[in-house]
């Protein structure tokens, strides 16, 4: 789940970002892990997540293999939680996105009740994840900081684009999808929701935050450059 | 991932989906083309778009009416109205690219899905990065770049000769042919991929000599890196040695990933070391 970690944003962008996410280590606890991922996405519904995910099988916004044509015209567009909790048949990585601090917390005591002897990992920004873990009564074991991107960074698009589609760390949501949504939005040729939905259904593990999609599309929408 | 030129109506949905601008419609053939040097096999088209399964002669008729008189339809973006996608079967070494870049195929050398690391994310139960130590991710192409293999090879190599050792389950270190050189087979140096990581561990004071070390190897790659750093808290879940050396060196750390500590050894065969995990 290194592809909730480079998040391109300062940290005040998080403020509606938190990815709490579920995983185990081959040979050491993942016997019978697939009944305790699915409680662990069980859980989290609870709390409202704006997605839900496993890295094998999508996120609960779903490209469809058969699409109705007149789908042009009218598109189903709750997201799917429970087709995300019945196809988890692996164990892989299980994740839930918020929008807000108190629903992770929430999850995060509820994780911690349930004593899943999976590891739990919450990915926001540095102050967010410290006032998680405080609010759980859960001391930090371990952190991962992002430092960015380096190198050739004249081959990025610019700060909404990177913003939108590195919500997808896997690269699943393209920066050239993400700049035509902007667009689309700016034209008026489609809300911030339903440009949100597109770019969620490319995200193959369900970490996207159309919530957070949805703001920066607002924010973009009266940008000049 | 080729495109069948029979199906394909060349509406365009697809060159705007692929995360590095491989596919394009070919003037001359007047179809959507993929550009086999450029394209990582990540599979975002085939995966991400939603299909129909609509009559092409149909469809290309309908859009030169509508192209003719100057209308346009609004069609939904993610949308394949043929279904013209049509994976081929990789073979060695171009399978590589897609072990790489679809993040739902798990590596075989570690089982994961995606670049197929676990870094600090199961360090509560795996131990990899101690006290004292820090596990670096130095991760190549993303967003939306890729990277050639022996770009990545550039970087394994300055490792090597700086003494360092990489973590031994990772899906690069499981494609050297001489880990104390840092060299990956030759036979995948020309793949190109969407992104990998590179794994590493080192004393904490050895933090700034690394960081500066891909500093100086990063200006001669034509890709992007994204640095991860992971380090183990102290009981208290506070990290005062780490942070205060990435600050010192510039970086502003807005975003991390948080081991929370709720992991634990749960499979049969190993429950008796435990608790010594634990202590």
């Amino acid at each position: 789940m290194t592809n909730t970690l480079h998040r391109a944003g300062d940290a005040s962008s998080f403020h509606d970002d938190y990815i709490v996410f579920a995983m185990c280590s081959r040979g050491k606890n993942d016997e019978d892990a697939v009944p305790r991922l699915r409680k662990f996405l069980e859980m989290a519904c609870q709390f409202h997540p704006v997605n839900l995910g496993d890295a094998r099988h999508g996120g609960a916004y779903r490209p469809s293999r058969s699409l109705n044509p007149l789908a042009h015209w009218k598109r189903d567009a709750k997201p799917d939680f429970d087709a995300v909790i019945a196809g988890l048949d692996t164990p892989t990585a299980a994740a839930a996105v918020f929008d807000n601090r108190a629903a992770a917390e929430d999850l995060l005591k509820a994780v911690r009740e349930a004593d899943l002897g999976l590891s739990v990992n919450i990915s926001t920004s540095v102050e967010g994840a410290e006032q998680c873990c405080y609010a759980a009564g859960l001391p930090r074991h371990s952190v991962g900081y992002s430092l960015g991107f380096e190198g050739k960074t004249e081959h990025l698009p610019n700060s909404d684009v990177l913003m939108l589609s590195t919500m997808c760390g896997h690269s699943m949501v393209s920066p050239s999808l993400a700049k035509k949504m902007i667009d689309w939005v700016k034209e008026g040729r489609r809300t911030p929701e339903q440009a949100v939905q597109y770019m969620s259904r490319f995200c193959s593990c369900g970490v996207f935050n159309p919530s957070r999609a949805c703001r920066i599309l607002e924010q973009t929408r009266k940008r000049t450059k | 991932m080729r495109i069948d030129p029979n199906k394909c109506v060349a509406c365009g949905n697809c060159t705007y989906v692929c995360p590095v601008g491989a596919i394009y419609i070919d003037p001359d053939l007047k179809r959507a083309t993929v550009d086999q040097d450029e394209c990582v096999e990540c599979y975002a088209c085939f995966n991400g778009l939603s299909q129909e399964h609509l009559n092409p002669t149909l469809v290309r008729m309908v859009r030169k009416t509508f192209q003719a008189l100057r209308l346009r339809f609004d069609p939904e973006p993610d949308v394949c109205p043929t279904a013209a996608f049509a994976p081929q079967e990789l073979v060695w070494p171009r399978v590589v690219r897609r072990a790489f870049s679809d993040p739902r195929v798990p590596h075989e050398s570690t089982g994961i899905e995606g670049r197929g690391t676990e870094e600090v994310k199961t360090n509560d139960i795996s131990g990899r990065v101690q006290v004292g130590e820090v596990g670096f991710t130095i991760e190549f192409g993303r967003p939306g770049v890729g990277v050639w293999m022996h770009e990545i090879q550039q970087m394994c190599t300055a490792l090597t000769q700086a003494g360092v050792s990489f973590e031994k389950k990772n899906p690069i270190t499981s494609l050297m042919s001489d880990v104390s050189r840092g060299a990956l087979r030759e036979d995948i140096l020309g793949e190109k991929v969407l992104s990998a990581i590179v794994e590493i561990k080192v004393p904490v004071e050895r933090t700034e000599e690394i960081i500066r070390l891909v500093w100086e190897v990063e200006e001669r790659l034509d890709t992007v890196v994204a640095l991860g750093v992971g380090t183990r808290c102290a009981p208290d879940g506070e990290d005062d040695v780490v942070a205060p050396i990435l600050e010192r060196l510039g970086y502003k750390l807005h975003r991390a990933k948080t081991n929370t500590g709720l992991g634990r050894i749960t499979n049969r065969n190993l429950q008796p070391q435990n608790e010594a995990v634990a202590q």
